[in-house]
């Protein structure tokens, strides 16, 4: 109960520059805020009703007045936006080799799995000073992954992908938690991002390592469900070769394109027919039912290491 | 409400007919204002109770009082009933229903009997609503995001989405009647820009009820439809879209929230501009504001989906216009400090309600910028800095906004005058207590608490036991009103027709009104808020008001002659 801080830890790259706009806000909002209470309690005070202030002058208008209330505040506001959007930009972009973990959320866990192979529920590890894209998605209704000592935040839909990228800066244990409203145990849907040394970080990978990387999982899944009766170069016409597709850009059958990230990939295999490879008949069954998100989340990064990058030469 | 201990006046609207089907079959604009107060007073107070066991709850980190399956019905019913129930409808429902006719020289709305049954719509969606949230309820958040609210929740939306529907159509045609009535039935002279800022607002807020209710509609008809039928529209299971969901939800819930502060804004520029008895400052400026913040509303929705899966391009562009929202915002609230620049303040209730508004509005919307910014709103969405930042807009606007205007109009709806001493002693007692509840969420909101929240981290209980604290003497601040007004009811109607000496039609007028509101058609031949009768001590009591209102004077004094002078105003017919 004692422990009463005011200001929240800031552990991540996005966090300073969050908070330099947080805090010039706060100096806006004094100003703007001391201007109009100065302005009330000055007037209310000496233009009380009796009182002897002289009213000469007083005005119904002013343009010149109204333009600079009007223009002064809106550049702030435009200078504020410009910057703001900004970082908003660098927190959708993550950077080039930026190391990936899977985020599988459900009522009320979250479940990570590392390309490594190793799998944690509501922690997350992670190494100091690197940057660490998530790749989110829902089994269920709309969640949201929230941490705020590195001020990021993303809603984690159903069905599809969503993204976003921290750099942590200090060591430690931060909260993480369920930022949107998904039920009666949403409150209880927290757990901790650990923040580790790079050694560390790489002992508690080997220490926990599961007994397959994500892509070699995948590999297991390709030829159980019989993938590689079509997706392979020498499967004849059935199904497009898969590789080198990861990052590629691909012709659809209306002549669109559309460029082959990991959404487009689990597009495909849970409705095949949403996107059809131009050349190609939609002969093949959806998956929807038949694999966990964690399984899609394998098969992807499966496929997204055939051709270009050789499995287990992951891109960290 | 008819304790009446005076000589009847049976041509005031009161005494027009006595028993409960004089009241609930009226056509009386007047009388159905009185009769929405009734409802959503009630409702107020029904949302209220839900916030007392919720900010209990909270007190401690663990869950104690209630389980968290509650504590999810009740955030949830707290919200609706408070925004379906009580603010949408208050000032429109309440002042707007007995104001705007009065203000504009009418007789009535233009609808008095679509008006009657926009009151039965209400009702029958409130009362099934509350039904439905008594044997069950639901928990999915009064924003019923989808898809857990249409295939997960296992308590049942579709009842509590069946009254909000039926309730919505009050609020549809009540917009509809008060924008016919606007266009239509001003009196001779009454040109839009001699109109007061009151009725500005009720009509920028008719047209958002117009546009904007139909849209929530149809978006909860689609998620009954989903649950019902199980076709796919919003659960991506079934190839629905749970991103449609809140664009149809939040295009009418964003611009809700204008229904719910432009009314208020209204109210302010009336109380303002009378107690400092100046013309209101760049009144022109004033009404496109309350136009500019109406249209720019309808195009702000995605500004609460920044983090939804939006695109990044779809959210700079929602940014922009957020941001954009705040210069007329801004532009009211310079505008109303610079009308009481060299006024002649005088500090009654009203305007200590009203300075309550634009400062707590102030800063609701101040930390509205903060969730404008897209860096920052990424940190502070869904948690409890939001909660602050609307409840600041909602409660310390709007809801002050409404109080200023009960207590601004009380004496012309009743006749009557309440306690002076303990009403500002209410106004203060809301303020400290609405500050200490809504001021330490903005910091819990930083430090990151989602809200929503049944339980939480330990380091987080200081302020919410500040914000508990700080609701008990808001909670006080809310009844202490309700006896004064309700006790002034045993009092004579001597408050006088126009105690404020108050431009407008509505006070040359006798008080309580007549129920046709007016002998003869009045003809207006000035702009609103000629109060520069800087020499307060003229000594004419009532001159102010009707200065300008051509055809009243034999109105006026002869209403006036009926009635005894007040006390205040001989008193005040001298310094």
């Amino acid at each position: 109960m004692w422990n009463f801080p005011l200001l929240p830890e800031a552990a991540s790259t996005v966090a300073t520059e969050i908070d330099a706009i947080w805090w010039v806000l706060v100096a806006v909002s004094i100003f703007f805020g001391a201007i109009i209470v100065v302005g009330l309690v000055y007037s209310a005070v000496r233009y009380r009703r009796g009182s002897k202030a002289s009213r000469a002058g007083a005005m119904n208008d002013n343009l010149l007045l109204e333009l600079s209330w009007s223009i002064i505040p809106l550049t702030i506001a435009m200078a504020i936006y410009v910057w703001s959007s900004k970082v908003f930009i660098d927190m959708h972009v993550a950077p080039p080799g930026a190391m990936e973990v899977y985020v599988v959320a459900k009522q009320w866990m979250w479940k990570i799995q590392h390309p490594e192979g190793n799998k944690e529920i509501n922690e997350l590890h992670v190494p100091v000073g690197k940057p660490v894209k998530l790749i989110m998605t829902s089994q269920d209704v709309i969640h949201s992954f929230s941490i705020p000592a590195f001020r990021i935040k993303q809603d984690v839909l159903p069905a599809r992908y969503t993204t976003q990228w921290f750099e942590a800066t200090k060591p430690g244990e931060y909260h993480l938690f369920c930022a949107e409203y998904c039920g009666t145990s949403h409150s209880g849907m927290v757990g901790r991002v650990v923040v580790m040394e790079e050694a560390d970080y790489q002992n508690w990978l080997a220490g926990r390592r599961g007994a397959d990387m994500m892509a070699g999982s995948g590999e297991k899944l390709f030829a159980e469900f019989g993938c590689q009766t079509c997706h392979r170069q020498d499967s004849g016409q059935r199904g497009p070769a898969l590789d080198g597709l990861f990052g590629s850009i691909v012709t659809l059958s209306g002549g669109d394109k559309v460029a082959a990230d990991a959404d487009y990939l689990r597009e495909s295999i849970l409705n095949p027919g949403a996107k059809v490879v131009k050349g190609y008949q939609l002969l093949m069954p959806t998956y929807r039912n038949q694999l966990t998100p964690e399984q899609v989340n394998e098969l992807v990064e499966y496929v997204k290491q055939l051709g270009g990058i050789k499995i287990g030469e992951n891109k960290r | 409400m008819t304790t009446i201990k005076e000589p009847l006046r049976p041509d005031d609207y009161l005494n027009a007919g006595y028993g409960v089907k004089s009241w609930l079959l009226t056509l009386d604009h007047k009388r159905i204002a009185i009769l929405y107060l009734i409802s959503i007073t009630f409702f107020f107070f029904v949302g209220g109770f839900f916030a007392v066991l919720l900010r209990i709850e909270l007190m401690t980190p663990a869950g104690d009082i209630v389980t968290a399956e509650t504590y999810n019905k009740l955030f949830t019913m707290h919200g609706i009933a408070m925004i379906f129930f009580f603010l949408i409808p208050s000032i429109p429902a309440v002042l707007g229903n007995f104001l705007v006719p009065m203000m504009i020289g009418a007789r009535d709305l233009a609808f008095p009997r679509l008006n009657l049954f926009s009151w039965y719509l209400y009702n029958v969606g409130g009362l099934f609503t509350l039904y439905t949230m008594t044997t069950g309820g639901i928990d999915t958040g009064w924003t019923f995001y989808a898809p857990y609210s249409s295939s997960y929740t296992l308590s049942d939306p579709v009842p509590v989405v069946v009254g909000i529907f039926v309730l919505g159509f009050s609020s549809i045609l009540t917009g509809l009647n008060f924008l016919v009535t606007i266009h239509k039935m001003r009196a001779p002279g009454l040109t839009w820009f001699r109109l007061p800022l009151f009725i500005w607002a009720s009509y920028a807020t008719s047209v958002i009820q117009v546009l904007g209710t139909p849209v929530v509609a149809i978006a909860l008809v689609l998620l009954g439809f989903e649950r019902l039928t199980g076709v796919g529209i919003f659960d991506p299971k079934i190839d629905g879209d749970p991103i449609l969901f809140q664009h149809l939800f939040w295009f009418y819930s964003h611009p809700a929230v204008y229904i719910m502060i432009l009314p208020s804004m209204g109210v302010v520029s009336e109380v303002v501009s009378c107690y400092a008895r100046k013309k209101i400052f760049g009144y022109n400026a004033m009404a496109f504001a309350i136009l500019g913040i109406a249209v720019l509303g309808f195009l702000v929705w995605g500004h609460h989906m920044f983090i939804s899966g939006q695109s990044v391009y779809a959210g700079l562009v929602f940014s922009a216009l957020s941001f954009l929202v705040a210069i007329p915002s801004a532009i009211k609230v310079f505008n109303w400090t610079a009308t009481l620049y060299k006024g002649q303040i005088e500090f009654r209730t009203p305007i200590l309600y009203a300075f309550g508004f634009i400062g707590l509005f102030t800063i609701g919307g101040l930390t509205g910028l903060f969730l404008a910014s897209l860096a920052t709103d990424v940190h502070l969405t869904d948690t409890y800095f939001v909660v602050a930042h609307f409840h600041y807009i909602m409660v310390g606007g709007a809801v002050m906004g409404y109080l200023a205007g009960i207590h601004f109009w009380w004496p012309k709806i009743t006749g009557r005058m309440y306690n002076e001493a303990w009403a500002k002693f209410s106004a203060l007692i809301l303020f400290v207590g609405f500050n200490l509840t809504f001021f330490p969420q903005f910091i819990l909101g930083y430090m990151g608490m989602p809200r929503r929240y049944y339980v939480y981290p330990e380091e987080f209980q200081v302020l919410n036991v500040m914000s508990t604290a700080g609701a008990s003497i808001l909670g006080l601040g809310y009844l202490i009103p309700m006896i004064y007004l309700t006790w002034s009811l045993r009092k004579p109607k001597t408050a006088g027709n126009n105690p404020w000496k108050a431009t407008g039609l509505e006070w040359t007028t006798v008080s309580p009104p007549l129920t046709h509101n007016f002998d003869s058609v009045p003809t207006v031949t000035t702009e609103p808020y000629l109060y520069d009768d800087t020499d307060d001590a003229s000594g004419s009591a009532g001159s102010a008001g009707s200065a300008g209102l051509a055809g009243l004077a034999g109105l006026d004094s002869s209403a006036r002659a009926a009635l005894p002078p007040h006390p205040k105003e001989v008193k005040r017919g001298r310094s």
